[in-house]
């Protein structure tokens, strides 16, 4: 229920409005409880809403937190 | 699909389950997060990790939570002579007083399943001659929207738009939880998007005043090993406190402007948890300035709840039992047949240990 997937912005519109798209799938959502968000942002879209932006530099940490394990596992 | 796919090496969980075989101790966390339910049941985590951590399933489905007498309430509005009334589609099936939304529908009710409360808004808009009721259900990550929905139906006059909110707040559920005598876990898995509201810092009162650690945790399943991981060490070290693992998308202060829409329209109230009982602040009503939206506000009479059934979801959601326990499960109550509605919800703890984690033979 509380399912949220990232998606990147492709088009702002009027009214708080943008257009996203998740695998290749357009689709209208609102801006509304989210600051800043611009075209070729990734945000958390749940029910309609972007209710956070992904954050690209947290992102490309925790992966290569995760690649650590990879290597134990490699060892 | 970005942000998803590169979390998904295999080699990175293999590095991970050595490393959580490696601490000699076993522990038992909860996962208070609907989502992280299925996500862990889905990647067969739950095999690999017995012996070493126990997983327990905690009340992280807004669904399974929803009380039967809220549940017999909303039904009772579908049934209004001029109501529409819009839900998300895992309401529809979930066994309350009088039946479900699902068969009231059947019976001639208008009852519309939608995506997100905007759609319920422009059902609004299209007829102005209904009464368009949404009903409010989910925790910190779904109330914003349904916020910003009111919000938008006051500035453009949409007079004919309603909300029934049975919203639930999470962290004082994580509260009741640990109040509760005979309650024993090592740590929380927190809630990612509910968090990516909330932010880190709405649980600080988990390890200053009960000890007990947390990780607001991903959903991949690289994420959930990984806090799990987190959890382990702090264990190991005594030390608990409250950690992000989801630093992607959660900040330490979560998102302001979605907390000050939902602070806009909503104050907490006291509310009735299936299993858990009433919470003190628990839950969100509309505030007075929104009272001409509020469909608590109407009076409609309800069927009294059905009573006990021999269902253990109130069991289930306090982590009481595993689904497994309940005499019903796989037996009376399926996900094609649901008693209880943590087999009904997609993100249900029963319906997720049903499709994945239960063989045959067992229960």
């Amino acid at each position: 229920m509380c399912l949220a997937v990232p998606a990147e912005v492709v088009e702002l519109m009027d009214d708080d409005l943008a257009v996203i798209e998740i695998g290749g799938v357009r689709k209208e959502i609102s801006l509304m409880l989210v600051d800043g968000a611009e075209v070729g942002d990734f945000v958390l879209v749940h029910a309609g809403f972007a209710i956070e932006k992904v954050d690209p530099e947290e992102a490309r940490k925790t992966l290569e937190l995760l690649e650590e394990y990879a290597r134990l596992d490699d060892q | 699909m970005r942000y998803v796919d590169e979390y998904r090496d295999p080699g990175v969980l293999r590095g991970q389950l050595e490393e959580i075989g490696k601490f000699g101790f076993h522990a038992s966390f909860m996962e208070v997060c609907g989502t992280h339910t299925m996500a862990i049941s889905r990647a067969g985590l739950r095999p690999l990790l017995e012996g070493r951590v126990d997983l327990v399933s905690g009340p992280g489905c807004p669904v399974c939570v929803t009380s039967e007498a809220d549940i017999g309430k909303a039904i009772a509005l579908a049934g209004l002579e001029g109501v529409t009334l819009a839900t998300f589609g895992d309401m529809m099936r979930v066994p309350g007083p009088g039946g479900t939304l699902s068969e009231a529908a059947s019976r001639g009710a208008a009852v519309k399943v939608v995506y997100s409360p905007l759609e319920a808004l422009r059902l609004a808009r299209e007829d102005s001659d209904r009464k368009v009721v949404f009903l409010g259900v989910g925790f910190e990550t779904t109330a914003p929207a349904v916020a910003a929905s009111l919000l938008t139906a006051r500035r453009d006059g949409v007079s004919n738009y309603f909300v029934l909110s049975l919203h639930k707040l999470v962290p004082p559920a994580l509260r009741a939880l640990l109040d509760m005598e005979d309650f024993a876990i090592d740590g929380f898995l927190l809630p990612g998007h509910v968090s990516a509201v909330l932010g880190a810092r709405a649980y600080s009162f988990l390890a200053e005043e009960y000890g007990v650690p947390g990780v607001v945790a991903g959903f991949e399943a690289a994420d959930i090993l990984r806090a799990l991981c987190l959890l382990m060490e702090m264990k190991e070290g005594k030390k608990a406190s409250v950690a992000i693992e989801y630093t992607r998308a959660v900040r330490e202060e979560g998102n302001p402007k979605a907390r000050a829409v939902m602070e806009e329209v909503f104050a907490p109230v006291d509310a009735e948890w299936r299993g858990l009982g009433t919470i003190p602040a628990s839950g969100l009503a509309l505030r007075e300035e929104f009272r001409l939206h509020d469909a608590g506000a109407w009076e409609v009479e309800a069927p009294a709840p059905a009573g006990d059934r021999g269902c253990r979801c109130g069991d289930v959601l306090c982590g009481k039992i595993k689904p497994m326990d309940c005499p019903l499960f796989a037996r009376a109550c399926t996900p094609e047949s649901p008693v209880g509605p943590c087999m009904v919800s997609t993100e249900g703890t029963c319906a997720s240990y049903y499709l994945y984690d239960f063989r045959e033979g067992e229960g």
